[in-house]
């Protein structure tokens, strides 16, 4: 694990919100705030935690560090290495490959130049390949930080990388244009009322 | 084909406000306060009376569950109201329409239901990854507060209630009740040996109740319009309206809310736009997500989406997620990949699913380019019966099935690759094992 001698403690704001997660749950439950915490951490440490972090939060919740630790290495989403400014997580599982998720990953390579599990020498991008993201009827699919993209081709996701490349926000959510989940041509339900 | 009067998921596509003005126009928090009148008791028996079952897989009768909860509250053991928001099932994305466009109706559904169970704090437990929803529930959740619909004497029903997001951070093992517990606790997500269940010892070792989102999402619309009304839909013992999932190779992917026990096939050629390529394209449908085995055509022709339905035909609802697949499928791949899936989210604490999951990965990616003998697929029905029922929570279960469904239904698929592979003609005989 790099950047082992990096201190780290909540900045003001972030201890503010991490006694807010504490608050949550009854007294003498505080553990049950490590996720919340974790995440909290990885957001102020540009995308990863270390081990100093999780001592940090381990002194916070009153929690042996080993324990913090059992967590962080259990849970997918806590990261234990650097990652890129933009953590590309594309989804493989059943409904997203036989919706072309493949295709996607050689999009990657192709602009990147890099494969799975690879970060770009400029730090800006890691690509992973990770499990069902629950977004199965808008495949293939992939999250980057904190917001999903959707109804991909792999010609809209060189377009998506290009843009963050250039400093841009792409438009999140389905990329085909339709209405969230709705079939691509129109809701089938609710018509008559005007809603769905 | 449900009527729209019968829909409860409104909002279901976000084309409108799903804050909580837009809510109440739809009738949310509408007479919750007269509602909870009633008492505890009557709650849970107009949701048995609806024959309401669990939508989070199980299938599992949901005011049966309510009612085995204590029916008083020890002030040193308080009762828990758990939503399980952790929607991770490959096929499934129903949940995540109602927390990003229609949260209200979970949130009343949540003080209702916790009122039935005498729980005066509740979690909702959602995948870290769906940090946009997250962010609108709890958006939502202030709004009520806000509004004096939750929080002390909520809605004016003189029941204290508080409601709180909990986020995960990525393990699928975390959506079986007691793994979820576990992660709630700030542990690892490891499942609990049952007995004792969580109606007995559940989060912090007190009563406590964990259940879907969509099937406390339809508490209020079953408790305001009767249970008469939920039980009038579907079929006996599988009643009610239901959000599908349906994905793959449809001509247009969606969720869409029928009335349970619909015909499949017309569910896709409504609401998803017919198969790819046309009805007779069809080569299998994975009807209830990942976990449950796949369907060939021959049986989708006329199958019903119900659990009873699902069961007969040695699969099951699940959570409703219906994956389709065109003749272009290479199927064994498509179930490798599950195969995978479940190897990656084994806990790995009971010794069968941990070292079971990677070896039938690792025999189903051998499967895929038929590099094995006929007899390994003997060898591997045998190996996923081990691990079925062999393991603390109902994963192991969940990585045998889609395997016994593929075996069960594409032997000759296997055998063929098989063959080719040792370039022999299928009636030449098969490789023998070595």
């Amino acid at each position: 694990m790099s950047g082992e001698s990096r201190k780290f403690e909540f900045s003001p704001e972030n201890m503010e919100r991490a006694k807010a997660h504490v608050a949550k749950y009854p007294d003498g439950r505080q553990a049950s705030a490590v996720l919340p915490l974790l995440d909290l951490a990885q957001r102020q440490n540009g995308g990863w935690v270390s081990r100093q972090a999780m001592a940090h939060i381990a002194g916070l919740l009153g929690m042996a560090e080993i324990r913090v630790y059992e967590v962080a290495t259990f849970y997918t989403m806590v990261n234990l290495e650097p990652v890129g400014k933009y953590l590309i997580q594309l989804c493989r599982t059943t409904t997203c490959w036989l919706c072309g998720s493949d295709e996607l990953r050689d999009a990657c390579a192709d602009v990147l130049g890099i494969g799975v599990g690879e970060s770009t020498a400029d730090g800006m991008f890691t690509l992973i390949e990770v499990e069902c993201l629950g977004a199965c009827v808008n495949a293939p699919m992939a999250q980057i930080n904190d917001d999903f993209y959707e109804d991909l081709s792999a010609a809209r996701l060189k377009e998506i990388l290009a843009m963050l490349r250039r400093g841009e926000q792409p438009p999140t959510g389905s990329q085909s244009g339709r209405q969230t989940s709705a079939p691509a041509s129109g809701a089938t339900t609710l018509l008559d009322s005007g809603s769905a | 084909m449900l009527k729209d009067s019968d829909r409860v998921f409104t909002n279901l596509y976000g084309a409108h406000d799903w804050r909580l003005e837009g809510a109440r126009a739809r009738g949310a928090w509408d007479g919750t306060a007269a509602l909870i009148a009633n008492g505890h008791d009557w709650v849970v028996d107009q949701v048995k009376e609806s024959g309401l079952r669990g939508r989070g897989g199980a299938g599992f009768p949901s005011g049966l569950k309510f009612s085995f909860m204590p029916k008083e509250a020890d002030p040193r053991r308080p009762h828990y109201l758990i939503v399980n928001a952790d929607e991770s099932e490959p096929g499934t994305c129903k949940d995540r329409d109602i927390m990003r466009h229609d949260p209200h109706i979970l949130i009343e559904g949540c003080l209702l239901a916790a009122f039935a169970i005498r729980a005066q704090a509740a979690y909702i437990y959602i995948r870290g990854e769906f940090f946009r929803e997250a962010q609108n529930l709890q958006i939502a959740i202030d709004e009520a507060y806000a509004a004096g619909l939750i929080g002390k004497n909520a809605s004016g029903s003189g029941w204290d209630f508080d409601l709180y997001v909990h986020r995960g951070a990525g393990a699928y093992i975390c959506g079986e009740e007691t793994g979820l517990l576990e992660s709630l606790e700030g542990k690892p997500g490891r499942p609990r040996l049952k007995p004792p269940f969580p109606a007995g010892a559940g989060l912090y070792g007190c009563p406590s109740t964990v259940n879907n989102v969509e099937t406390i999402s339809v508490v209020p619309a079953i408790l305001k319009r009767g249970p008469e009304w939920f039980a009038g839909l579907g079929r006996p013992k599988n009643t009610g309206n239901k959000l599908f999932c349906i994905s793959g190779h449809v001509n247009q992917p969606c969720n869409v809310e029928e009335e349970m026990s619909i015909p499949l096939r017309e569910l896709i050629d409504k609401h998803a736009g017919g198969v790819r390529g046309g009805w007779d394209n069809l080569l299998a449908v994975i009807p209830g997500g990942a976990s449950v085995p796949l369907l060939p055509k021959s049986v989708c022709d006329d199958v019903l989406m119900d659990f009873d339905s699902l069961i007969a035909e040695k699969s099951g609802l699940g959570t409703a997620g219906v994956i389709v697949m065109d003749k272009s499928t290479d199927v064994v791949e498509a179930i490798a990949r599950l195969s995978h899936f479940y190897m990656h989210e084994s806990c790995g604490q009971c010794t069968p699913c941990r070292e079971g999951t990677g070896w039938v990965y690792r025999m189903m990616q051998r499967m895929v380019g038929g590099d094995a003998s006929v007899e390994d697929i003997d060898l591997l029905w045998d190996v996923v019966g081990q691990i079925e029922g062999h393991t603390i929570c109902a994963l192991g279960d969940a990585a045998a099935w889609p395997v016994q469904g593929l075996i069960r239904h594409f032997r000759d698929e296997l055998e063929q690759r098989i063959l080719a592979r040792h370039g022999i003609a299928k009636d030449a005989g098969a490789p023998r094992a070595a």
